[in-house]
C-alpha cells in the first residue's frame, strides 16, 4: 500500500477499495516504526491526519473527492502551519507556534491532502546534508550511514522510505533536487514566482521556490497542480495561467532537442554518476530526442555568486530573529544588547551564523560594491547563459549531483567542499529556471539523479519529458530495503 | 562675525491610506498597543510585504504638486538595524531610486519676495513602531500600532538661509500635503515630523560648515526654538575657538535644548540593499496623467483665483487659502450670493475668533456654510444692521435656528419704514431742543447722539442709513 503513487492510491481510494483513515493509519504506523532511526520528521501531527483522513473519506463518499483528497503527505517544517509547531529545523524556531497558514500548506488542505507531519531540514534550509539541522540529522533510507542530501533531506528521505507518499520542499540552490537526486525520489523546483512564498520562512527571498517531491513526475503534476498559481500574498508571485501539468504528459518527445552542457560533464563528476546519466541520455534518444551540445560558459561564476547574494538576503531575512516577539529568548538578559547576542547566539547553529556573517559583511559599505553588486552582475550572466541555450534547444540535462550521496560527517568541516555538491543545481535558481531530478541507474546501490532544466514556466515540459523516461525505466521504483540495520 | 544660517528640511509625512503601506492593517491613531499590527507588521516567519497602491498614488501626487521628476522605476530597498520597534530588523524604504526626484516649492518672504526651495527627493517608506520607556519599571513597552504606517520622506535642498525661512518652508509643505489631502497633517499626532539639518558659515564665505542634524521636532514652535539653540550653540562654540562636530542631536522640547544622540563615528551602516519581496514600482504615463487630472487646486493657484475672481486683497485671499477647508467654507459662503469682502471678513475674523475661542476646527464648526450665508444675505439685504447680525451669529452659534428664525423670534428685522422712523425722529428732535441748537450752531459731531436716541428707541433695528439721511434732513432743514 505504501509503495503506490498518488496517481494509484486515489483510483484505489475513489474506488472504495480501502479509506483514506486506513491509509493514513498505515503510515502513522509506517513512520512510528522507521522513522526513529532515520529521522525525517521532525513533528508529526497523527491525530489531526485521521480528522483530515475522515473528512476525506466523506468527501469520497459524497463524490467530491479530487485527485489529492485523501492522500497522507509530509510537509517541509518551512512552511507555517496553523496550530503546529514549525521550527525550521532551528533551536530559533523550536517553541514557534505557527499563528498561520502558508499558502502552500493552505491549496495542499484545500485539495484535501492528509498530513501527516512536518520534515526535518538543515537549519532555516542552510545545508547541502541535513546536518545542520537541531533535531540532528536524517539518516539516508539507502545506508543509514549517509546523507540524505539537504535541505530538503527529510523530505526526500521520507518518500524514498515510504514514509508518506509525496512531500512538499523548497529548493535555494538545490534544496529539492539534491536531497530527491541522493535519495531516489522525484523532485521538482518549478520557476521563481510559480509557487507562492507566503507563509514559507525565507532564507534567500530571490532565490527560493517551494515544489513537490514524489515518488515519480506523475505525482509531481499533480502536486505542483495545486501548489502553483497567482497568490496576492506574495508580490514576487507570477500572475501566469497554470496550465493542466497531467494533460501534457503523454506528450511524444519526438524531436525534442536535449542540450548538454559540457560544463557539467567536467573533472569534478564522479564517472560512474556521468555513466549512469549518459545511459539514461540514450534513453531519450531511443525516444526519439536529438542531443546538441551546448555550453553555459559562465557556470563557473554560480556558487561564488549565490554566496554572496544568499547570504547577503539571508543575514537580512533571519533579523527577525530577536528574541523579542517569538522564538527562542535566552535566559535573563542584562540588557537589550545581551538579549540580542544571546538569543541569536544561541538559538542559531554555526552554519547560519556563517551565513549571516558573511551576509552582513558583503552588504557593509565599502564591501557592497566589490561584492553584492557585482554578484547581480555576474547572476546576469548566467542568465543570460541560458537565455542563449534556450534558443537552440527545449531542455537542459546532466547530472543533479556530481556524486552519490556522502557519508554522515564527512564534510562537516569543509564548507566549501559542502556547497560544491550544489555545482549543478544553484544555477537555476540564480536564473530562476525550473529544474527537475529523477532517479536514474544506481551507483554502488547508491541513487543517481539526472537533471532537467526547462526554459521559464515550462514546467510541463520538463515533466512530460521525466514522465516519458519513467515510462521507459524502472529506476523510480527501486525501494531501500528498510530492514538493513547499519 | 556675522553669520549665515544654513538649512535644509527632512519631513516625514504619514501619508493618509486607510490600511498599511504593506500590510492590510489599519492605520487609525490612538488604538489599545499593539490592536492595529497584524501578522506582516509584526514580522512573522514567512510574511511578505504586499505594497498599497494608494500610497503610490500619495506620493505621485505630491512629486506632481512640486513639478517634481516621477521614477519611471523605483525601488524599495532594506534599512537594516536592530532595535525592538521594528520586527523585521530592518525597515522597507527607498534608497538610490526614489519614486519623487528633483522638485521646488516657492514660498513668500516677509519682504512681499518669493524664494524657490530646492526639493531633493521624496520617498516612501514604511514607520517604525513606538518604544514606550516610561510606566515600564526598568524595562521598555513596544506599541507596534504605528508599525507600517506609510511614510513619505521629503528631502530639501540646504536652500534656506534662516530660521524663519526654515519654518516657513516647513509650514508650507504641510498646507500642501493637507490640501492634497494625502496626510492630516496632524503634528501632535506625529502625523508631520521634521528633522532639520543646520549649519552655520561667515556670510560671504561659499563653502558650508558643518551641519548637525536635529531629529524630534513635532511642532511649528518647537521648530523655531530647537533651531534658534542650535544656531546659538554653534555660533559659541566656533567663537569659542572650537569645533562643531557632524552629528545627530536630538531636540528636548520640556529643557528648551539640543542634545546629542549619535556622531557620524557612531552612525550605523544600514546594509542597503534591494528588498527582494517587493517588484520595482513601474509608474506608467497613463497613471501619471490620471494623477495630473485629479489634482486638487494648489494653494497657490487658488488664492491667486480668490484675487481675481472675487477681487479680494492679497492679504485676505492669502488667509483664506491658509487651508483647503477654511477656503472651501469660504467659498460656500459666497455661494450663497453674498458679498465677498464681508464673507471673507467673517469667515476669518466673527467665525474663526468664535471657533479659537471654544477650540473648535472648522468641519466641527455649529453654524455652516450655508448658514453664514444665510445670515451675510440678511445684512446685504437690510432685513438686519451688521450690528445686530453678531447678535444673530451668537444664536445661530448656540443652536437657535437659522438666521431667519433667530430674526423672526428676537423681532430683529430692521425698521426700514421711512414714515415709522420719521415720526420716532420727530419726536426726539422735539424732546431735545437743546442739542438742536448746538447742532444747528455747528457742533456737527451731535449726530450720533441723535443716531443713538433712535437706535435705543428701536432697540437698534432702525436702518443705520435711514435714520441719518432722515435725521440729516430734519436737523439742517
Amino acid at each position: 500500500m505504501h509503495s503506490k503513487s498518488i496517481v494509484e492510491l486515489g483510483a484505489a481510494l475513489r474506488a472504495g477499495e480501502f479509506s483514506s483513515v486506513e491509509l493514513t493509519r498505515h503510515f502513522i504506523q509506517r513512520i512510528e516504526r522507521l522513522d526513529g532511526d532515520l529521522n525525517t520528521l521532525i513533528t508529526t501531527t497523527p491525530e489531526q491526519a485521521l480528522v483530515e483522513a475522515e473528512s476525506a473519506d466523506q468527501a469520497v463518499k459524497a463524490g467530491r473527492a479530487g485527485v489529492l483528497t485523501g492522500i497522507p503527505i509530509v510537509q517541509k517544517d518551512i512552511f507555517c502551519t496553523r496550530g503546529v509547531k514549525t521550527s525550521c529545523g532551528s533551536k530559533m524556531l523550536d517553541s514557534f507556534i505557527s499563528p498561520y497558514d502558508a499558502t502552500v500548506v493552505e491549496r495542499l488542505r484545500q485539495a484535501g491532502v492528509v498530513c501527516l507531519g512536518k520534515t526535518n531540514m538543515d537549519e532555516f534550509a542552510m545545508g547541502s546534508s541535513n546536518e545542520t539541522s537541531f533535531y540532528g540529522p536524517v539518516r539516508n533510507p539507502w545506508d543509514r550511514e549517509r546523507v540524505p542530501g539537504g535541505s530538503s533531506g527529510g523530505s526526500a528521505a521520507a518518500v524514498a522510505a515510504r514514509l508518506a507518499v509525496a512531500a512538499t520542499g523548497t529548493d535555494t540552490g538545490g534544496s529539492i533536487r539534491q536531497p530527491a537526486a541522493l535519495c531516489g525520489v522525484t523532485g521538482l523546483k518549478p520557476t521563481y514566482g510559480r509557487v507562492s512564498r507566503f507563509g514559507m520562512i525565507a532564507f534567500a527571498s530571490s532565490l527560493d521556490q517551494a515544489g513537490p517531491m514524489t515518488r515519480n513526475a506523475e505525482d509531481a503534476a499533480l502536486l505542483l497542480q495545486a501548489m502553483a498559481g497567482f497568490d496576492p500574498k506574495d508580490s514576487t508571485c507570477a500572475n501566469e495561467a497554470v496550465p493542466d501539468y497531467s494533460s501534457t504528459l503523454e506528450d511524444s518527445l519526438e524531436g525534442l532537442k536535449i542540450g548538454l552542457p559540457r560544463e557539467y560533464f567536467d573533472a569534478g563528476l564522479d564517472p560512474a554518476v556521468a555513466t549512469s546519466v549518459e545511459a539514461a541520455i540514450e534513453v531519450y534518444k531511443r525516444l526519439g530526442a536529438r542531443v546538441i551540445d551546448i555550453s553555459l560558459p559562465n557556470s563557473g561564476l554560480a556558487v561564488p555568486t549565490y554566496y554572496v547574494v544568499a547570504p547577503a538576503e539571508c543575514s537580512s531575512n533571519l533579523s527577525r530573529f530577536d528574541g523579542v516577539r517569538f522564538g527562542y529568548r535566552c535566559k535573563e538578559p542584562k540588557d537589550l544588547e545581551d538579549l540580542y547576542k544571546r538569543s541569536r547566539g544561541e538559538g542559531f547553529g554555526a552554519e547560519v551564523k556563517r551565513r549571516i556573517m558573511i551576509g552582513a559583511y558583503v552588504l557593509s559599505a565599502g564591501y557592497y560594491d566589490a561584492y553584492y553588486l557585482k554578484a547581480q552582475k555576474t547572476r546576469h550572466l548566467i542568465s543570460d547563459d541560458f537565455k542563449q541555450a534556450f534558443e537552440r534547444v527545449d531542455v537542459i540535462m546532466g547530472p543533479t549531483t556530481p556524486t552519490t550521496a556522502f557519508g554522515l560527517g564527512e564534510k562537516m568541516d569543509d564548507p566549501v567542499t559542502m556547497y560544491l555538491n550544489d555545482i549543478y543545481t544553484i544555477a537555476t535558481n540564480l536564473a530562476g529556471l525550473p529544474g527537475i531530478s529523477l532517479p536514474v541507474e544506481p551507483v554502488k546501490g547508491l541513487p543517481v539523479g539526472l537533471q532537467i532544466i526547462g526554459n521559464y514556466f515550462t514546467e510541463a515540459k520538463i515533466l512530460n519529458a521525466a514522465h516519458r523516461f519513467q515510462q521507459e525505466t524502472e529506476w523510480h521504483r527501486l525501494k531501500p530495503d528498510l530492514s538493513k540495520q547499519s | 562675525m556675522q553669520w549665515e544660517t544654513v538649512i535644509g528640511l527632512e519631513i516625514h509625512t504619514q501619508l493618509a491610506t486607510k490600511s498599511k503601506i504593506f500590510s492590510g492593517a489599519s492605520t487609525a491613531y490612538g488604538a489599545e498597543p499593539n490592536t492595529q499590527a497584524c501578522i506582516v507588521d509584526l514580522g512573522f516567519p514567512g510574511v511578505l510585504p504586499v505594497l498599497n497602491e494608494r500610497a503610490v498614488d500619495m506620493a505621485l501626487k505630491f512629486g506632481v504638486a512640486v513639478g517634481a521628476e516621477i521614477a519611471s522605476r523605483s525601488v524599495f530597498a532594506r534599512k537594516n538595524y536592530f532595535y525592538p520597534d521594528l520586527p523585521k530588523g530592518y525597515q522597507i524604504s527607498q534608497f538610490e531610486l526614489p519614486i519623487v526626484g528633483r522638485g521646488s516649492l516657492a514660498i513668500d518672504l516677509e519682504d512681499g519676495s518669493r524664494k524657490v526651495i530646492g526639493i531633493t527627493r521624496a520617498h516612501l517608506e514604511e514607520d517604525a513602531g513606538k518604544s514606550l520607556h516610561e510606566d515600564f519599571h526598568g524595562m521598555s513597552g513596544i506599541d507596534l500600532n504605528r508599525t507600517g504606517t506609510p511614510l513619505l520622506e521629503i528631502v530639501s535642498e540646504p536652500d534656506m538661509r534662516s530660521i524663519k525661512e526654515a519654518v516657513t518652508y516647513a509650514r508650507k509643505i504641510h498646507q500642501l500635503v493637507v490640501y492634497l489631502g494625502i496626510c492630516d497633517g496632524n503634528m501632535q499626532e506625529g502625523s508631520f515630523r521634521i528633522d532639520a539639518n543646520l549649519s552655520i558659515r561667515p556670510f560671504g564665505q561659499e563653502a558650508f560648515g558643518t551641519r548637525t542634524e536635529l531629529k524630534n521636532i513635532n511642532s511649528f514652535r518647537f521648530m523655531e526654538r530647537a533651531l534658534n539653540f542650535e544656531r546659538e550653540r554653534q555660533i559659541d562654540l566656533i567663537e569659542g575657538g572650537g569645533k562643531v562636530l557632524q552629528e545627530t542631536r536630538l531636540y528636548d522640547a520640556d529643557r528648551d535644548e539640543t542634545r546629542s544622540m549619535r556622531s557620524k563615528e557612531e552612525a550605523d551602516d544600514y546594509r542597503y540593499f534591494p528588498d527582494p519581496d517587493l517588484l520595482p514600482v513601474e509608474i506608467a504615463d497613463q497613471r501619471l496623467q490620471s494623477v495630473k487630472l485629479s489634482m486638487p487646486e494648489l494653494p497657490d493657484q487658488k488664492r491667486r483665483r480668490f484675487e481675481s475672481a472675487y477681487s479680494l486683497s492679497p492679504a485676505d485671499a492669502l488667509m483664506l487659502t491658509q487651508s483647503r477647508q477654511q477656503a472651501d467654507f469660504f467659498e460656500k459662503v459666497v455661494g450663497n450670493g453674498v458679498d465677498a469682502k464681508m464673507a471673507a471678513s467673517w469667515v476669518t475674523v466673527e467665525l474663526a475668533g468664535a471657533l479659537n475661542k471654544v477650540g473648535l476646527e472648522l468641519p466641527q464648526s455649529p453654524v455652516t456654510a450655508e448658514r453664514l450665508g444665510g445670515l451675510l444675505r440678511r445684512i446685504a439685504d437690510n432685513t438686519i444692521s451688521g450690528k445686530l447680525a453678531k447678535q444673530v451669529f451668537e444664536a445661530m452659534w448656540n443652536g437657535e435656528g437659522d438666521a431667519d428664525q433667530v430674526i423672526e423670534a428676537k423681532g430683529l428685522k430692521q425698521i426700514t419704514d421711512s414714515a415709522q422712523i420719521e415720526t420716532i425722529i420727530d419726536k426726539i428732535i422735539a424732546d431735545n431742543p437743546k442739542q438742536v441748537e448746538q447742532f444747528r450752531a455747528g457742533k456737527e459731531k451731535l449726530l450720533g447722539f441723535f443716531v443713538g436716541q433712535v437706535m435705543k428707541q428701536t432697540q437698534g433695528k432702525a436702518n443705520p442709513g435711514r435714520v441719518n439721511r432722515i435725521l440729516l434732513g430734519k436737523l439742517k432743514g
